[in-house]
């Protein structure tokens, strides 16, 4: 495979200036039991993420790196320390209260597309305006926008296997955009793709960012992390290192 | 509130996209469905229509009749307090109809005696043994709900001349005259000849309930010349049917007059209706209804069973677009609602093909077999469309409630 080339590394990149706190992660630990032993999954991790901000957690297996992004995602919580996202602590938070937090703040894309086989891309778009309560007019409009925007309204009736890997995740991503969410939350995107595609994808997140999107990129590629503004590097559940790309 | 009618929708569309993209699965898991549904309802017909032929054969002889006797129709223990008593005359007939011409705007309409035993009724070398031979008045027709099918009752004159004229049921002709007509044709009953001047039209009999297709009448007078010397039998009264507790009233008063009881003295007679036939039936109704309910209930638990059955598997399979869901951010109770909508469609699915089922077998057995009572209702398609919901949710719950507590972590990294 070759590298992944990074087109705007020869012109200056922009980097928007960070806005309000979004979130903010104190002494984070997680522990899981494994048969009789038990996991520090993270042991105390601190991090604070800003609006406007493209960051990348990189790390390798077993460094934690999972555990943090599912935390960030709102999928899980904390076995100790704070996690506050806008201001609303998500540590306390019940199965319902978070399912709506991921619901209104955070756009997840997946390695592996995660898109519904049986129906369309506009359906598939339409996914979290419907568990959002958006009447179906409104739906139907913001999810072709969406897909507008990642390139594929004249693709809003096809199915996923009617899409190529590049396609699939560009749905993907309209999905995570729609509800407007304040931060995207991408796992290993390019993990799946080839990559000429690959490269299509950072591109757009290129452009979600310039758009003023706040991104989370979790990969274990050096190339892909490099499109960040900023590198988390996590190692045994502690981050090892945090500062700027290049 | 609209969150939830969106979320309804959607678990709506995926339950059919769900069904459509497993057809054959879908198809033979509301199988056991439609199987259970049918023999409910079948069952329900079934129950429904004992009490429709109750209805018609109690109908047959009037259902706003009162039978005045000797012996209550439910069952005593104390059966010696009962034997001493009077017998019932027939004669009270005539005195009860007295009081019913002086009192015209009294609950009671009309007095009937009747006599009868069971009697062998001969022609040549036909014969019918062991027939309710009824002796009575030429009003019985006036009380009873029954058409003749060819010729008459006996006249009033007939009666009182005590004339040796029959009238027969529709069973008896059928026996006795195969392919001819019994008008003026000549029977023998207990060793005397009769003239048959009527046929009753085909009433239908139930659980072996009376019936007139297999009676004979005679006027009372002959009956009494031939078969009982005794003046006893028992008294219908037909009244307002509107006004059943004014006529039992009216007529213990008349009855206790008539037997002159004095008012320290019980009544020594007994006023049946035809409601005690019915109570009397409904224990073995209940007890066939809820033993047969039980059977086929297995076999519709046996369907639900198969519905849970496959509403797990759909969990195990879907546990990735659970995972996402949720990540998209599904509630517990959206995915709860989704699979149990799923096992719900099944369920109404097959219900209605068992409906539609038990509906063309309730018409084919209703044209094959008449007398045989199946009467299927509106109230037995809403019954069973409840049935199939009440079984989905029954057998879906639990899937759909594993599948709401999945942890979204674990549920997205499963393959």
């Amino acid at each position: 495979m070759t590298p992944l080339s990074v087109p705007s590394a020869a012109v200056p990149r922009p980097v928007r200036p960070p806005g309000p706190l979004v979130i903010e992660i104190e002494g984070v630990s997680k522990l899981y039991k494994m048969g009789a032993e038990t996991i520090h999954a993270l042991r105390g991790v601190n991090l604070q993420i800003r609006r406007n901000e493209y960051l990348a957690i990189m790390g390798p297996s077993g460094s934690g790196k999972s555990t943090l992004m599912n935390m960030l995602g709102c999928l899980d919580t904390p076995t100790a320390g704070r996690y506050e996202f806008a201001g609303k602590n998500v540590a306390k938070m019940n199965d319902d209260e978070l399912a709506d937090i991921r619901n209104r703040e955070i756009g997840f894309v997946f390695q592996s597309f995660n898109l519904l086989p049986r129906s369309d891309a506009l359906h598939n778009v339409e996914l979290p305006l419907i568990y959002g309560g958006i009447p179906s007019g409104e739906r139907h409009a913001r999810a072709q926008t969406a897909l507008e925007n990642v390139g594929l309204g004249d693709r809003v009736h096809h199915r996923p296997n009617e899409l190529s890997g590049g396609q699939r995740q560009r749905v993907a991503i309209a999905r995570a955009l729609v509800n407007r969410p304040s931060i995207i939350l991408a796992d290993e995107p390019t993990g799946a793709l080839d990559s000429k595609t690959g490269i299509e994808i950072m591109a757009l997140f290129e452009q979600l960012y310039g758009q003023g999107n706040t991104i989370i990129v979790v990969t274990h590629e050096e190339d892909v992390a490099r499109h960040a503004r900023r590198i988390v590097r996590l190692r045994d559940g502690l981050i090892e290192s945090d500062g700027p790309a290049d | 509130m609209r969150r939830v009618i969106y979320e309804f929708n959607e678990s709506v569309r995926i339950a059919v996209s769900q069904i459509r993209a497993n057809k054959m699965r879908s198809a033979l898991t509301a199988l056991g469905v439609v199987i259970g549904i049918v023999a409910v309802t079948l069952m329900g017909t079934a129950i429904k229509g004992i009490d429709v032929g109750v209805d018609r054969s109690l109908a047959g002889f009037g259902d706003d009749v009162l039978y005045v006797t000797k012996w209550p129709w439910r069952d005593v223990e104390d059966w010696w307090n009962y034997r001493n008593r009077r017998p019932i005359q027939t004669t009270y007939a005539n005195q009860i109809n007295r009081w019913i011409a002086d009192h015209p705007d009294g609950a009671l309409k009309l007095a009937v005696p009747t006599a009868n035993r069971g009697s062998n009724i001969i022609r040549g070398e036909y014969r019918v043994n062991n027939i309710w031979t009824l002796g009575t008045s030429a009003d019985f027709p006036r009380m009873s709900k029954s058409e003749m099918k060819e010729g008459r009752f006996f006249s009033d004159f007939e009666a009182q001349a005590g004339r040796n004229v029959l009238v027969i049921g529709f069973d008896v002709a059928d026996a006795l005259f195969r392919n001819e007509s019994p008008l003026g044709k000549q029977v023998r009953v207990g060793g005397q000849t009769f003239e048959v001047i009527g046929v009753a039209a085909k009433q239908g009999s139930f659980l072996g309930l009376f019936s007139w297709d297999s009676m004979v009448a005679m006027p009372l007078g002959t009956y009494r010349r031939y078969f009982s010397a005794r003046n006893d039998g028992e008294v219908r009264v037909q009244y307002d049917g509107t006004r059943l507790a004014a006529a039992k009233d009216e007529l213990s008063g008349l009855m206790r007059r008539i037997r002159q009881l004095g008012p320290e003295q019980r009544n020594d007679f007994e006023i049946n209706e035809q409601g005690t036939i019915r109570e009397q039936l409904d224990p073995i109704k209940n007890g066939i209804a809820l033993a047969g309910l039980f059977i086929t209930g297995l076999a519709l638990f046996v369907g639900a069973i198969g519905i849970m059955n496959i509403t797990y598997v759909s969990v195990k399979e879907r546990t990735k677009e659970i995972g996402t869901r949720k990540a998209l951010g599904a509630r517990r109770r959206t995915i709860l609602l989704q699979f149990l909508i799923e096992a719900v469609a099944i369920c109404v699915i097959g219900g209605l093909a068992g409906l539609a089922l038990a509906g063309g077998l309730s018409a084919i057995v209703g044209a094959v077999a008449p007398a045989f009572p199946l009467v299927f209702s509106g109230a037995l398609v809403v019954t069973g469309l409840v049935i199939s919901v009440f079984t989905g949710i029954f057998s879906g719950f639990a899937p759909a409630w594993q599948a709401s507590k999945l942890d979204p972590v674990e549920a997205l990294r499963y393959e």
